[in-house]
C-alpha cells in the first residue's frame, strides 16, 4: 500500500482544494446555526437548486459558471432572505423544533420540484477548461479545483470583513450573542435572521458555481454534500466560521486519502469515522465555544 | 339466479358479437403488444434511450412491412417502460406491462435490471428477451421465459482474453503488467474477479484492481493510483460516464500506458465519446457488442440513426436484433400466446437472418444463444474500427501505443 511521496502529496493537495469548497457549503450551514440556532435541513436542497441554476445559466444561456457566480449569489441571497422572512420565520412561531420540521418540509418540496422539472437524469456541463491542469511542483492540479480554492478564500475574507467592519456584521454578531439584548437596543431581529439566512444561501450559490465545472447535478446531489457539510460543522464546532473552513480542508484531505488507500467505493468511510469520533471525544468541535 | 346470470351473460355476449362483427370484419388482426423496457432516466439514461431507439426502428420496420404475417398482418404495438436505472424500477414496469397484457418484453440493458425484470416476468410466464445484460446469472437460473441473443460474460471475457494474448504476442509481448479498473456493481465486479483469475494464467501480472461506484464524481484517486503503479495495460470495465471521466483524467494526469484495453466498456465503442473527446478516445480498444459490418442492413440502420442526429451505439443494433428475434418467433408460433412464443423462441435456428449481429446460426441452450459473440474495436483517427475477428476486420490494431 505504499505510495511514492509525490502521489500522496498530490492526493493531499487535491483533498485541500476539494475541501475548500466543502468548507464553503458548510459555512452557510454553520452561519445559520450560529445566529438562528437552527439546523437548516433545506441546505442540501438549496444547494441542488443553486447547481441547477448554474446548469441552466450555462446550458441555456451559455454563461460560464464562474461569471454566473456573483449574480447567482445575489439571486440566492434574495431567495434565502425571503424564505426565512416569509416561510421559516412565521411558521416556526418561535419554537426550534418547528423550524426543524419546516426546513425538512422545504427540502422535500424543493427536491421534488427539481425532480419534476429536470427528471432524475444526472447532468453535467462541458467547459473548455474542465480538464486543464496547473503544474504545482510534481503535482498536476485541476484548474476548476484551484479556482474553487481561490474563490473560497476570497469569500472567507469577504465574510470576515462583513462581520467585523460593517454595521450589519455587528448586528448579526449581536443577535447571535444575545437576541433579546439586541432587540432592546433597536436591532430588527427578524431582518437580521433573514439576512443571515440569505448570506448562507448566497454561499451555497457560489459553491454551486464552483462545483459545476467538475461535477454533475441531479435532484438529490445536494444530500451527498450536506452529509459532508454536517460532519464539517460538527468537526469545526457548531456555529464557528473558521471551524467550517478548517474543518472543510481536513475533511477534504481525509476523503482524498481514504479514497486513495481504500478505493473510491469505501473512500467516504473516513469522513463518517471522523464524525463519530468527534462526537465521542470532542463534542464541541475544534473551534466550538459552547459546551 | 345462476340461470339468470348465465342467460344474461349469453345475451350480452350475443349482442356484443352482433354489434362487433361488422367492425371486426373491416379491421386488422389485433395488435401484438410488445413491452420495451429501458432505463431512460437516471445514470443509465443514455444507454436506455439508444436501446429504445433500436427497438423502435425494428418495430417501425416490421409494421411498415405488413406486420406479423402469420397473425394476419398483426401490427406490433409498443408498451414502453422506464426502468429508471435500477432493478426496482424494472420490476415495477414489468408489473405494469403484465397489466397491459404484453406478449413479450425486450430490453433491460444493465445486468441487475435484466435479472430482476426477467424474474418478475417469469411469474407470468412472460417471455423476456435480454438486450445487453451480460451477467451469466441471467441465463443460469433455470428460467424458461428468459432469452439472451447476445453473448454473456463468459464468452465475451474468453474472447477478450484470447484476442489480448494474440494482440500482445503479435507485437512482441510489450505488455506484462495490468491494472484493472471496474465499477463496483454486479457487472464490473464479476468482470474483475474473472480477469484476476484468468490474466495470470496467460502471463500477465495484475498489479491492482481498483473499484469505483456508479455514478462516480471524481477519478483523480484512481488516476493517481494508476500513475504510481505504472502498468503496461489498463483494463477498465465501467459504464459510459465513468469511463469518460477516467480516460479524461488519465489524459489530464498524462498517464499513457501501452494500451487501454476495455472489456464490455460503455464508452470505447461509442461514437459520442469519439466525437466529443477525440484525444481521450484515440486508440482505446474494446471487446464488446458490435453489429456485423458485412450486412447491408447495418449500414442502412446506421444512416437512419445518424439522420436523426443520434450517435451509432451498439444498443441500437442489439435491440433491433432482439425485436427482430421476437418477430421471427411470432411468425413461427402462429399464435399471439406467451407459451407458444416461448417454445418458438427456444426453437430459433439458423433460418433467423433478420438480425444484424456478426453471429453464426442461432441456437438457444437454456435461453442463451450459443452463437452470440463479441468483436474487438479500436478508436482510430476519429472512427471506430474492427480489429478482431480478422475475417471482417477493417483495420490493423495500433499497439503498443507510443508517445
Amino acid at each position: 500500500m505504499g505510495f511514492p511521496p509525490e502521489i500522496i502529496l498530490e492526493a493531499v493537495l487535491n483533498g485541500l482544494l476539494t475541501g475548500a469548497v466543502y468548507g464553503l457549503v458548510a459555512l452557510g450551514l454553520t452561519l445559520v446555526y450560529g445566529v438562528l440556532h437552527i439546523i437548516n435541513f433545506a441546505h442540501g436542497a438549496l444547494l441542488t437548486a443553486a447547481m441547477y441554476a448554474a446548469y441552466v445559466a450555462r446550458a441555456s444561456f451559455g454563461v460560464d459558471p464562474y461569471v454566473a457566480a456573483l449574480p447567482l449569489a445575489a439571486l440566492f441571497f434574495g431567495v434565502g432572505y425571503l424564505v426565512q422572512r416569509l416561510v421559516i420565520g412565521p411558521a416556526s412561531r418561535g419554537k426550534d423544533e418547528n423550524i426543524l420540521l419546516v426546513t425538512l418540509g422545504l427540502s422535500i418540496i424543493i427536491e421534488n420540484l427539481m425532480l419534476a422539472v429536470f427528471r432524475s437524469d444526472t447532468r453535467s456541463i462541458d467547459v473548455p477548461y474542465a480538464m486543464e491542469v496547473i503544474e504545482f511542483g510534481p503535482a498536476l492540479l485541476s484548474y476548476p479545483r484551484v479556482i474553487g480554492f481561490g474563490a473560497t478564500i476570497l469569500v472567507g475574507i469577504a465574510l470576515f470583513v462583513l462581520m467585523r467592519f460593517t454595521a450589519t456584521g455587528k448586528a448579526i454578531r449581536a443577535v447571535a450573542k444575545e437576541r433579546t439584548g439586541a432587540a432592546l437596543v433597536g436591532i430588527d431581529v427578524a431582518h437580521i435572521y433573514a439576512v443571515t439566512f440569505g448570506i448562507g444561501t448566497a454561499c451555497l450559490a457560489i459553491s454551486a458555481a464552483l462545483l459545476l465545472p467538475s461535477f454533475y447535478v441531479s435532484p438529490r446531489v445536494g444530500n451527498a454534500f450536506v452529509l459532508v457539510a454536517f460532519t464539517i460543522v460538527v468537526l469545526g464546532g457548531m456555529g464557528s466560521v473558521v471551524g467550517a473552513l478548517v474543518g472543510g480542508l481536513v475533511i477534504g484531505v481525509v476523503e482524498s486519502l481514504s479514497g486513495l488507500y481504500l478505493g473510491e467505493s469505501l473512500g467516504q468511510i473516513g469522513i463518517f469515522l471522523i464524525f463519530i469520533l468527534v462526537l465521542l471525544v470532542r463534542p464541541t468541535g475544534l473551534f466550538g465555544a459552547r459546551a | 339466479m345462476t340461470m339468470n346470470g348465465i342467460a344474461r351473460r349469453s345475451l350480452m355476449l350475443g349482442s356484443a358479437g352482433v354489434l362487433a362483427t361488422p367492425l371486426v370484419a373491416g379491421a386488422q388482426a389485433p395488435a401484438v403488444k410488445l413491452g420495451i423496457l429501458q432505463p431512460v432516466t437516471g445514470a443509465l439514461s443514455q444507454d436506455g434511450e439508444y436501446g429504445r431507439l433500436g427497438a423502435e426502428l425494428a418495430i417501425a420496420e416490421i409494421n411498415a412491412g405488413g406486420g406479423i404475417r402469420a397473425l394476419g398482418g398483426a401490427r406490433i404495438e409498443t408498451v414502453f417502460g422506464d426502468a429508471r436505472s435500477n432493478p426496482e424500477g424494472g420490476v415495477a414496469e414489468v408489473e405494469k406491462m403484465q397489466a397491459e397484457g404484453v406478449t413479450a418484453i425486450v430490453g433491460g440493458f444493465a445486468s441487475p435490471i435484466c435479472l430482476a425484470a426477467s424474474q418478475a416476468a417469469s411469474r407470468y410466464n412472460l417471455p423476456y428477451v435480454v438486450d445487453v445484460g451480460v451477467s451469466d446469472q441471467i441465463v443460469s437460473r433455470g428460467l424458461t421465459n428468459t432469452f439472451r441473443f447476445g453473448p454473456g460474460f463468459g464468452v465475451v471475457t474468453q474472447t477478450a482474453l484470447d484476442n489480448l494474448v494474440a494482440l500482445n504476442d503479435a507485437a512482441g509481448k510489450p505488455s506484462r503488467t495490468v491494472v484493472i479498473v471496474h465499477e463496483d456493481g454486479l457487472f464490473g465486479s464479476g468482470m474483475a474477479r474473472l480477469l484476476n483469475a484468468e490474466l495470470p494464467k496467460r502471463g500477465f501480472e495484475v498489479l491492482e484492481t481498483i473499484a469505483h461506484p456508479t455514478p462516480a464524481r471524481d477519478m483523480n484517486n484512481v488516476a493517481l493510483r494508476i500513475r504510481s503503479l505504472r502498468p503496461d495495460l489498463v483494463i477498465p470495465s465501467s459504464y459510459y460516464a465513468e469511463f469518460v471521466l477516467l480516460s479524461r483524467t488519465m489524459q489530464q494526469q498524462r498517464i499513457r500506458p501501452k494500451g487501454i484495453y476495455c472489456v464490455l466498456n460503455g464508452a470505447a465503442s461509442n461514437y459520442r465519446f469519439v466525437r466529443e473527446f477525440p484525444d481521450a478516445a484515440n486508440l482505446v480498444m474494446d471487446c464488446n457488442h458490435w453489429p456485423d459490418p458485412r450486412k447491408p442492413r447495418t449500414a442502412e440502420l446506421r444512416r437512419a440513426v445518424e439522420a436523426q442526429n443520434r450517435f451509432w451505439l451498439y444498443n441500437v443494433p442489439l435491440n433491433y436484433s432482439a425485436v427482430m428475434l421476437v418477430a421471427d418467433a411470432l411468425e413461427r408460433a402462429g399464435r399471439n400466446d406467451r407459451a407458444t412464443l416461448t417454445t418458438a423462441l427456444a426453437a430459433t435456428d439458423g433460418a433467423f437472418t433478420k438480425h444484424i449481429m456478426p453471429y453464426g446460426p442461432t441456437r438457444f441452450v437454456n435461453g442463451q444463444n450459443q452463437a452470440g459473440a463479441p468483436v474487438n474495436t479500436q478508436v482510430q483517427g476519429g472512427d471506430i474500427k474492427v480489429i478482431f475477428p480478422r475475417d471482417f476486420a477493417d483495420a490493423q490494431p495500433v499497439y503498443p501505443v507510443t508517445g
